[in-house]
Formats: structure tokens, C-alpha cells, sequence
């Protein structure tokens, strides 16, 4: 038998949330991919919105330009906003 | 003390709780059986709603009939010619075509009769229909896509999935078999003959949509309201009740 494609699955749980990758699954194409997700992965009540990508789409970074791509930001302490005062109040910045 | 009304009643709860109990065994038998695991859980899960809904309404049959029978005494502990499903539901489905072309119109079916029965005058009824009827809207959804994907396929599957459609049409008529008029008339029960128009409507647009033909065929003799089965029932209860029975008040 020919295999079904692979699809990731993100699942959005709450309204205001972004969508989290939960996993992937088999399904012949889109639509029965969408519906192999709910039935996957929102049958506790997971989700509010659910987005199936083909995993064959999905363009990753590969562990071999790991130190090009994130070992020079190891000493770059500048980038986190912790240099600031708060003015005393202030609740929501 | 049980009124004449109320054995209307219980036996008219009876039906719709063994269409459901006896369509979830059907559709627990796919779980390891399904083309990819994921399919194997979306049949548990319409399995698992199925047996949810005859829950309900099994227990609720035993209170109106007033003879202290649980869910369990129901389900398990009666004989066949006690079960009243339609025939369409307990022929065994061995074929992922069959399956699919029996959700097709079992799902329809239910979703007409839980529309309708969730504004009975039964408040009981309508709670589990109200309930119910998001869940089979879900299972004419999956069968749907299955039985458009089969037929509008390849030349194999397209005759496979008609050859499935031939084999449950037959069927299809025991669901619209009259019930009790006075249970109608009290705007309890939800007349059959009602819902045909709008069930055949939906599923005849899925078989127009799968390019198949809606089968020329004349029904089967039916009889599962009245008690009388088809010979698969009876291996079909062997299986379900066997634990019960051989255990009694088994618990986990």
C-alpha cells in the first residue's frame, strides 16, 4: 500500500494564544488530515483551532549549522531588554 | 407500576438506544482493523459517542420502565428477540466500504431524528438529542468524505464503493418504519416517515458528489423494531455480552 503523507499538526488552545506544534499523523490530503488531527489531538478539549501544514513543506534549520546559526548569540547579553529601570507604577510595559 | 404509555415509551427509547449500542459494537470491531492507526482512532471515536448515547438512553429506558434494570442490565442481559435496533446497523461490516457507506446513512438518519427529537416534549430526550446531535453531524462529516474520496477514486475503489452502497440499501427503508402514533401525537417521538425526504436528500448529494448511483433496490424484509434479527445479531451479542454474562457483577 502506498503510504499517506506526513502532516504537523498545530493546535491553538485558547482564543489570544498562538498555535503549538502537538505532533504529526498520516492522511490521504488536506481536509482528512484536518480531521485526523481533531480526532488526535483535540479529544480532550485541547483546542479552539487546529492547522495541518504537509511536513514535506516545512523548511528546518539542520543541526550542523547550529554554531553558525545560534552559538553567536551566546554572548550577546545586550539583546535582552534587562538594562532598563522601571519606573516605580508601572504595570503592564 | 408500568402505564401503558410508558411501555410505548420504553420501547420506543429501546430503538434508538440499540441503533446506537449495537452500530458502536459494529464500529469497535475497526479498532486495529482501519487502513492507518489514525483512521483506527477516528472510528473509536464515533464508536465511543455511539455507546455514550445508548448509555443514556438505555438508562433512561430502565427508569421508565420501572423494573429496577440498569444500562448494564440492558445492554447485557437481554436475549436478541428483547433488542429492537434496525437491521441496517447490526450486519457485520467487515469492508472499510461498507462501513463508510453504513455511517453514511445511519449518520444522516441520526442527525434528522436528533434535530427533530431535541424539541420532543420528553425533556430527557431532548437533552441527549440536543447533546447528541453535534456528535453525528461530526460522523456525517467523516463518512461523507470517505464514501466522496471511494467513489470518486480510483476504478477499483469507485466499484468497491458502490458495491457497498448496493449491499445497505436494502436497508435503508426499516428506518423510516412508523413508531408509536400516540408518542408522535404528544409530540414525544420524532414520526420516521418525516425525516425521509430530508435524510435521502443529504445522502443522496454525497452519492452524486462520489459519482455512484443511488441503488434501484427492493428493501429487506426488517423486523429488528419487533425483535426479529438477522442471523449476525446473535454473534454479535455472543460477543458483546459474553464477559457480562459469564461473570456476573463483574467490575473492574
Amino acid at each position: 500500500m502506498r503510504e499517506w503523507p506526513l502532516w504537523e499538526v498545530f493546535v491553538r488552545s485558547r482564543r489570544g494564544l498562538s498555535h503549538v506544534h502537538v505532533g504529526s499523523l498520516h492522511a490521504p490530503d488536506a481536509e482528512m488530515a484536518l480531521r485526523n488531527a481533531r480526532d488526535l489531538y483535540t479529544r480532550r478539549q485541547e483546542g479552539v483551532s487546529l492547522w495541518v501544514v504537509p511536513a514535506a513543506e516545512i523548511v528546518a534549520s539542520t543541526p550542523d549549522q547550529g554554531a553558525a546559526f545560534f552559538d553567536p548569540a551566546d554572548d550577546k547579553v545586550y539583546r535582552h531588554p534587562t538594562f532598563y529601570d522601571v519606573p516605580e507604577g508601572v504595570e503592564h510595559l | 407500576m408500568t402505564t401503558l404509555a410508558d411501555a410505548g415509551l420504553f420501547t420506543y427509547v429501546l430503538g434508538l438506544a440499540d441503533d446506537a449500542l449495537v452500530s458502536a459494537q459494529r464500529m469497535g470491531w475497526w479498532i486495529s482493523r482501519a487502513p492507518q492507526l489514525e483512521e483506527d482512532v477516528a472510528l473509536a471515536n464515533i464508536g465511543l459517542d455511539q455507546l455514550g448515547q445508548a448509555r443514556t438512553l438505555l438508562a433512561y429506558a430502565g427508569q421508565v420502565e420501572g423494573a429496577g434494570r440498569s444500562e448494564d442490565d440492558l445492554a447485557y442481559l437481554r436475549d436478541e428477540r428483547e433488542f429492537r435496533n434496525v437491521w441496517l446497523v447490526e450486519r457485520a461490516q467487515t469492508d472499510f466500504g461498507v462501513a463508510m457507506a453504513r455511517l453514511l446513512v445511519f449518520s444522516a438518519w441520526q442527525r434528522e431524528l436528533y434535530a427533530a427529537l431535541a424539541s420532543s416534549s420528553d425533556a430527557t430526550l431532548a437533552g441527549v438529542a440536543g447533546k447528541a446531535v453535534k456528535e453525528v453531524a461530526y460522523h456525517l462529516d467523516h463518512a461523507s468524505h470517505w464514501v466522496v474520496r471511494l467513489g470518486d477514486g480510483t476504478e477499483e475503489s469507485h466499484a468497491r464503493m458502490q458495491a457497498a452502497l448496493d449491499a445497505e440499501w436494502p436497508y435503508v427503508a426499516e428506518l423510516f418504519e412508523p413508531v408509536d402514533a400516540a408518542l408522535v401525537a404528544e409530540g414525544v417521538a420524532v414520526d420516521p416517515v418525516a425525516l425521509k425526504p430530508a435524510v435521502l436528500t443529504v445522502v443522496e448529494e454525497v452519492v452524486a458528489e462520489a459519482t455512484l448511483t443511488v441503488p434501484q433496490v427492493a428493501p429487506a424484509v426488517g423486523g429488528g423494531r419487533r425483535g426479529l434479527h438477522t442471523e449476525e445479531m446473535g454473534y454479535l451479542l455472543a460477543e458483546m455480552q459474553h464477559l457480562a454474562r459469564s461473570h456476573p457483577g463483574a467490575a473492574w
